[in-house]
């Protein structure tokens, strides 16, 4: 490199710091107005709502802390980078262009420039990277569990057991469109959904019987692959709001994996002491039956 | 660059230049068997992008209207079947066949000053086993089709998901396909070593033949891994073995390990050629040279190695111990430097040159800032906690279409928009390029920002029908889809009309600032360039 070019490169190193804190400015206020925008646009109800732009609102601490993870740190990246790089693209392309710029520079190196935009980013996901460490680990903290429940993904429904409550356990299949009653979700409701306590730490494990599947609940943070031969767990942190909470099967699985919902019917303490003995009852009946059916078929 | 010119070509005429079969069938030219990559590329586009309309088409309204049953019950699995085609046209019939075969088989013997590929011979059977590999894809449609997704998943793809021969044909048809890309790379890592032009170091290669370089070797460690998965996978379906059976002790889960070892540098693989066309555009039309040559070879050069390292990002969820996931979120993190250092290098480029707006810097300046939207929306999943709320939504769709669909394609266009001139001797007519430029970023953009919307909202992919809640966005990307595939079809009769009717071009239609070997020979090119080899012995440009 001559003498003339690296006098150029100062001089625009110069111009540079001037601009630069200028374009970061504009890049804050902006971030600020439209990060602060999505903030209050997320849903408040347990199911998607109409033009919904952001995660719905968590029902236990997991997906609080990913909620708030996502909402007060990744998207402010989200929307500070690219508008900060288009702010300076916008300006280079004015300042620069063919009629206010005609003789260009020559400048290919500034080796402190380069340092500068390889050590930032680096920075900045430093910052990431602790409470995403902390996020991460949470999902997989063991908690004071009151007991276990297993997911099963078939083709193509969920099966519920409750190994610590006499062995429960259920099916639980999407209603049809044609069957619904008023005031049902399409695509939502279930004849029968998993029912757990309030305020109660569950150890939920998963497998599937033939192909993957993936059980999700988004207000619970909570999203896992059910794997044929495979046990998975994760803990269901206490949802704190009795009411029923919706999810999709999350890894394609055939023909009718859009047809597989999940729904959490999260009620009181007692609402669920009261549900154990009647699910005994009922889902006992349908278990015995289907255990003489069995033997039914052996005896031939 | 300096170089010494190194053709006559009023000599080229008298070369001995095959007609019909020969030149075609039987080719050994790599401007024409680029070319035939290019066209094949479009037409599989087409299909590809045929695919995507029908899907959503279906999504646009909730309910199923189109893919029914005779009885008017959905069509699942008709759906996942033209989920799948369309994934694995885009990626093994679009997009590398454009890049790669033909981008790269047209200009990386040009810029590096090499009469040919090393292997002329091999260069044709790279390119004659795509049609049948395409034909195999689609001819497992008509048996029944694979809706397994372009990921392959067993168990749903081994003989419990689907039992007839359509699994069978597409593990054949990427077979042919990926040993079409293992030769294709195999003849650009000699062709790079061995035929540069005398004076033409490394360090003085032009960035698309680095970014070409970096690609073949991904190709060469990255393309076996899968080759060996679906024959695996192969196996399980017809001679009873039960490497991914959990019932014969097998792991599906193993598979997936496999699949993304290969499927995570692909999508560098797919990427890396669009760096190296964008640096040539902005260094171009900034009349000034590359910013940064180094850090951007080595930056590619990164990308490459890293792009190893960080597959289980694609399995947060498939239950692997927490450490695991924690480290694959920190390397996973660490490719945004890199990534970060290209987008500055070339904003630098642009900083104090005289930038002249032409079609093909649009396209460059629009990829940039389209790739950064890819890219930020990349930071968010790799944080292996927030894929308890993202994994498997139209989010991460919105993410891979952002930096493939608006990313690589972008870079294609940008590179036709840029070399078509050079590759047929005719430009585009300026009025329609801006056309089509303009509809296709608002058509694309339509088509894909809402879908993050849906994706945060819990709206899971590969999805044929879904609650009413997420009838809006959907509706939206819908008329997205529609604008977009419309620019498309206006794009390939513009191309037409350049083919046989647009204005003649010079050898440098884009000035004194396009110092790459390509523009130093006519456009068109001579069917032989560099019967005498040109001399490089500077490298003024970096």
């Amino acid at each position: 490199m001559t003498k003339t070019s690296s006098t150029k490169v100062s001089a625009i190193g110069a111009m540079t710091v001037s601009k630069a804190v200028f374009l970061v400015f504009c890049t804050l206020i902006a971030t600020l107005i439209l990060t602060l925008g999505f903030d209050v646009s997320g849903a408040l109800a347990a199911d998607p709502i109409p033009g919904q732009l952001n995660l719905p609102i968590g029902a236990n601490d997991l997906a609080v802390m990913l909620n708030a993870f996502h909402d007060d740190l990744l998207l402010p990246i989200c929307f500070g980078i690219p508008i900060f790089v288009l702010v300076l693209m916008v300006y280079t392309c004015w300042r620069f262009s063919e009629k206010r710029n005609p003789n260009p520079s020559t400048t290919t190196h500034h080796a402190m420039l380069e340092v500068v935009w390889t050590v930032v980013p680096v920075l900045i996901l430093g910052v990431l990277f602790i409470p995403s460490m902390r996020v991460l680990y949470a999902s997989d903290k063991a908690l004071d569990y009151a007991f276990t429940v297993k997911v099963v993904g078939n083709q193509w429904y969920w099966h519920y057991d409750y190994p610590d409550h006499n062995n429960i356990g259920f099916d639980s299949y999407m209603i049809a469109t044609e069957d619904l009653k008023p005031g049902q979700k399409r695509l939502m409701e279930v004849d029968n959904p998993l029912v757990i306590p309030e305020d109660t730490p569950i150890l939920l494990q998963f497998t599937a019987n033939d192909v993957l599947h993936n059980w999700s609940v988004s207000e619970f943070g909570i999203r896992v692959d059910t794997v044929p031969g495979q046990l998975n767990e994760a803990p269901l942190y206490p949802i704190h709001e009795p009411g029923t909470y919706y999810g999709f099967c999350s890894e394609l699985c055939g023909d009718r994996h859009s047809f597989m919902p999940i729904a959490v019917k999260v009620v009181t303490k007692a609402e669920f002491t009261q549900w154990l003995v009647s699910a005994k009852k009922q889902f006992a009946d349908a278990r015995s039956r289907a255990d003489e059916a069995v033997i039914q078929l052996a005896a031939k | 660059m300096t170089y010494t010119p190194a053709v006559d070509d009023a000599h080229e005429a008298h070369d001995h230049r095959p007609t019909g079969v020969k030149r075609w069938l039987y080719s050994t030219n790599h401007k024409d068997i680029g070319t035939m990559y290019l066209i094949f590329a479009v037409i599989s586009g087409l299909i590809g992008g045929a695919f995507s309309v029908y899907m959503r088409m279906e999504l646009q309204e909730p309910g199923v209207q189109f893919m029914t049953n005779a009885d008017g019950t959905p069509n699942g699995h008709l759906w996942n079947v033209v989920v799948t085609a369309h994934g694995l046209i885009m990626v093994f019939f679009v997009v590398m066949p454009a890049v790669i075969g033909g981008f790269g088989n047209w200009f990386v013997p040009l810029m590096i000053g090499a009469p040919d590929m090393a292997f002329p011979r091999m260069n044709n059977i790279s390119f004659w086993l795509l049609p049948p590999a395409f034909l195999l894809l689609l001819g497992s449609v008509a048996v029944g089709g694979a809706g397994t997704g372009w990921t392959v998943y067993p168990p749903l793809s081994s003989s419990l998901g689907h039992s007839g021969p359509a699994v069978d044909m597409a593990i054949l048809s990427l077979h042919l396909a990926g040993a079409s890309s293992i030769l294709g790379a195999v003849n650009f890592i000699a062709t790079i070593f061995n035929m540069r032009a005398p004076g033409m170091t490394l360090h003085r290669m032009p960035l698309f033949a680095w970014s070409l370089l970096v690609t073949a070797f991904l190709l060469v460690l990255a393309v076996p891994v899968l080759a060996g998965a679906i024959t695996m996978l192969l196996t399980d379906r017809n001679v009873g073995t039960s490497f991914f059976i959990p019932d014969g002790g097998g792991n599906p889960v193993l598979f997936q390990h496999l699949f993304w070892f290969f499927g995570h540098p692909e999508v560098y693989i797919m990427i890396l050629p669009g760096f190296g066309i964008v640096s040539h555009v902005v260094s171009t039309f900034s009349r000034k040279p590359v910013f940064g040559y180094l850090g951007m070879v080595y930056a590619m050069v990164m990308i490459g190695f890293v792009g190893f390292i960080v597959w289980a990002h694609h399995m947060f969820t498939v239950g692997l111990p927490i450490d695991v996931r924690a480290y694959f979120t920190a390397a996973t993190m660490v490719i945004a430097v890199p990534t970060g250092v290209k987008i500055f290098s070339w904003i630098a480029t642009m900083w104090g040159g005289s930038i002249r707006f032409e079609l093909p810097m649009w396209w460059a300046l629009s990829f940039i800032f389209l790739f950064v939207v890819g890219g930020v929306t990349g930071v968010v999943l790799a944080n292996g906690g927030m894929d308890l709320q993202l994994h498997d939504t139209y989010y991460v769709v919105a993410h891979f279409h952002y930096v493939l669909s608006l990313g690589s394609v972008f870079a294609i266009f940008c590179g036709m928009y840029y070399w078509l001139g050079k590759m047929t001797g005719r430009a585009i007519p300026t009025w329609a390029g801006y056309v089509h430029l303009i509809s296709t970023f608002v058509g694309v953009n339509l088509t894909f920002f809402p879908q993050h919307f849906l994706g945060l909202a819990g709206m899971p992919r590969r999805y044929i029908d879904y609650a009413d809640g997420f009838a809006m966005w959907n509706n939206v990307s819908s008329i997205g889809a529609y604008i977009s595939f419309a620019s498309t079809l206006f794009f390939v009769a513009i191309l037409v009309y350049t083919l046989f009717a647009g204005r003649r071009v010079g050898a440098n239609q884009w000035g004194e600032a396009a110092t790459t070997l390509e523009w130093t020979v006519s456009s068109p090119p001579p069917f032989h360039t560099y019967n005498k080899l040109p001399v490089i012995t500077d490298s003024g440009s970096h």
